[in-house]
């Protein structure tokens, strides 16, 4: 499989701060399962905004889909953008539509016509538990529950990427398993999933996943359980 | 039928995205304020503007000529002269004399019973009406007419009286356009700090659809409907009124019996224009929205 993600010494920096991020180079291939880890403050969500372009490097070069995306014009993000599936780690529903609306958001927002819409978000509700609660706001959902409508819109669109920040930090044992099928059957499908978390028992589970471990900002030498480097970063 | 369905649904579905239905908060209303004023400033404008054309039009080809004789004989037999000398001259419509009891009621208010007593020498008056066009170059040969009658003869074109009159509805004119202009950049300056302040009060939502992968486009599209609709009820709600005002004051108007005040009117040429103003709003509304949500949305990744 060709890569989908090819991050070459990139460095991320906020303002006048000492960079974030530091020569992260790596290559994702397309229809992998990759685990990001790291201590709180290693730079694993700053690297996810990377990848799913809410953020441009300081330096480096960042290839997405085979084009330089650090170059890329601005108005051509939201091609790109439409292909990456996000679970940000503070779920981002918006609060004032509910449950159901969330989750077609994504759908609307590529132009699908309403009438296409109703079936694939029934179906997504159903799946991720909320059949009954499609009408809630997220106020009324519980954070597990929240996480979830987060999760549904992520994938609903079917993306080539899905980059999920801490998905099953607020979801129960058997949730966060429903939840890792979920992805792995996408990942069946064809879309490379990026997961980060700290849930080592939830990264075991996943058959032929590959784990990124950064520390201080700088990906970090294998950790000896998981495997590491990435299978891609072989054939690169 | 399903496609209008679909349509219907659509258009719920982006209502939803920006919380808050229409008439909420103050945008309706301002501009509800401001298209009050604007029409009813329009509408003075156009009005003294018709009222100084309509005067002009009725003046410009009058004049009166006046018989500065203090001997009341010699004064008729002077004015009999003038008038057929008038009536036989190039560019004159009509000559008339202006009845003198006419002219005893309107010195009265200022003279009294000594205006119909005969003590006092009132001037005979003659009313000049020209063939239209060239009224200057007209008046100027009747004045050498009448010196050759006599040098107790005088000519006064109307137009001369109502000048200042007509310069001064000129400038009101003037003026009610001025505030009509800064009435709507003052429009376009509301709804461009109002597209801001919901822009900055729905950066999380907008943030999402921006990762999501909407375009800006898409984006200001939301809040331009949203703002051109607060612009339709507000514009409608102002011009509604301030067609009620103007009616009333219309009635007014034409209650004082006055010439020059009944001139203030507003033909179909005028009330159209007016009722572009409306529209205008409305498109100003969503241009400056779209705009100012744009130039935000630029800012950003």
């Amino acid at each position: 499989m060709s890569a989908i993600v090819q991050f070459e010494n990139v460095g991320l920096r906020y303002g006048l701060d000492s960079e974030t991020l530091s020569d992260v180079s790596f290559s994702l291939a397309g229809g992998g399962f990759y685990f990001l880890t790291g201590a709180s403050g290693a730079g694993k969500t700053s690297l996810l905004k990377l990848l799913y372009l809410a953020q441009r490097p300081s330096r480096g070069v960042i290839r997405l889909f085979g084009e330089d995306v650090v170059t890329l014009p601005r108005k051509r993000l939201p091609g790109f953008r439409r292909r990456i599936g996000v679970v940000f780690q503070d779920f981002r529903l918006v609060p004032h539509l509910s449950a159901y609306d969330n989750i077609a958001l994504p759908l609307r927002v590529a132009g699908m016509e309403e009438s296409e819409i109703d079936a694939p978000v029934a179906e997504m509700l159903d799946w991720v538990g909320l059949g009954d609660r499609g009408q809630a706001r997220p106020a009324t959902l519980s954070g597990g529950e929240q996480q979830r409508v987060a999760i549904a819109r992520a994938v609903i669109g079917r993306p080539e990427i899905l980059v999920a920040d801490e998905p099953t930090g607020n979801v129960d044992a058997d949730m966060a398993r429903r939840l890792l099928t979920l992805f792995e059957a996408l990942n069946r499908l064809g879309t490379t999933i990026v997961v980060a978390t700290h849930d080592l028992p939830l990264i075991a589970q996943v058959r032929d996943a590959q784990m990124m471990k950064l520390d201080k900002g700088r990906l970090a030498d294998p950790t000896g359980t998981l495997r590491y480097p990435p299978r891609s970063q072989d054939r690169a | 039928m399903a496609s209008h369905a679909n349509r219907k649904a659509a258009s719920a579905a982006r209502h939803r995205l920006l919380p808050g239905g229409r008439l909420v908060g103050p945008m309706p209303w301002i501009i509800a304020i401001m298209m009050f004023l604007t029409v009813l400033s329009a509408a003075a404008g156009l009005g003294l503007g018709a009222a100084v054309r309509s005067m002009r039009a009725d003046l410009a080809g009058r004049a009166s000529v006046q018989v500065v004789e203090a001997d009341a004989a010699d004064r008729d037999r002077l004015a009999v002269r003038a008038l057929l000398a008038l009536r036989g001259a190039d560019g004159v419509r009509a000559a008339d004399p202006v009845d003198p009891a006419v002219l005893a009621d309107q010195l009265r208010p200022w003279l009294g019973d000594a205006a119909t007593s005969g003590d006092l020498p009132v001037p005979a008056l003659i009313d000049v009406m020209l063939t239209p066009g060239e009224a200057e170059v007209k008046v100027g040969r009747l004045r050498h007419l009448l010196a050759g009658l006599s040098p107790k003869l005088r000519i006064e074109p109307h137009a001369a009286f109502l000048l200042p009159l007509a310069g001064l509805l000129t400038a009101l004119g003037w003026l009610a356009a001025g505030v009509v202009a800064l009435m709507i950049l003052a429009t376009g300056a509301v709804v461009v700090l109002a597209s801001r302040g919901a822009h900055d009060s729905h950066r999380g939502t907008i943030d999402v659809l921006h990762l999501m992968g909407s375009t800006d486009v898409q984006i200001a599209r939301l809040f331009q409907r949203r703002i051109g609709l607060d612009a339709f009820f507000g514009s409608a709600l102002g011009f509604a009124f301030a067609v009620l005002v103007i009616g009333l004051i219309g009635l007014r108007l034409s209650a004082t019996g006055s010439a020059l005040l009944g001139a203030v009117d507003l033909d179909a040429y005028s009330w159209l224009l007016l009722l572009l103003l409306p529209m205008l709003g409305v498109l100003l509304a969503t241009l400056a929205a779209r705009w100012t949500v744009l130039r935000a949305l630029g800012r950003s990744l």
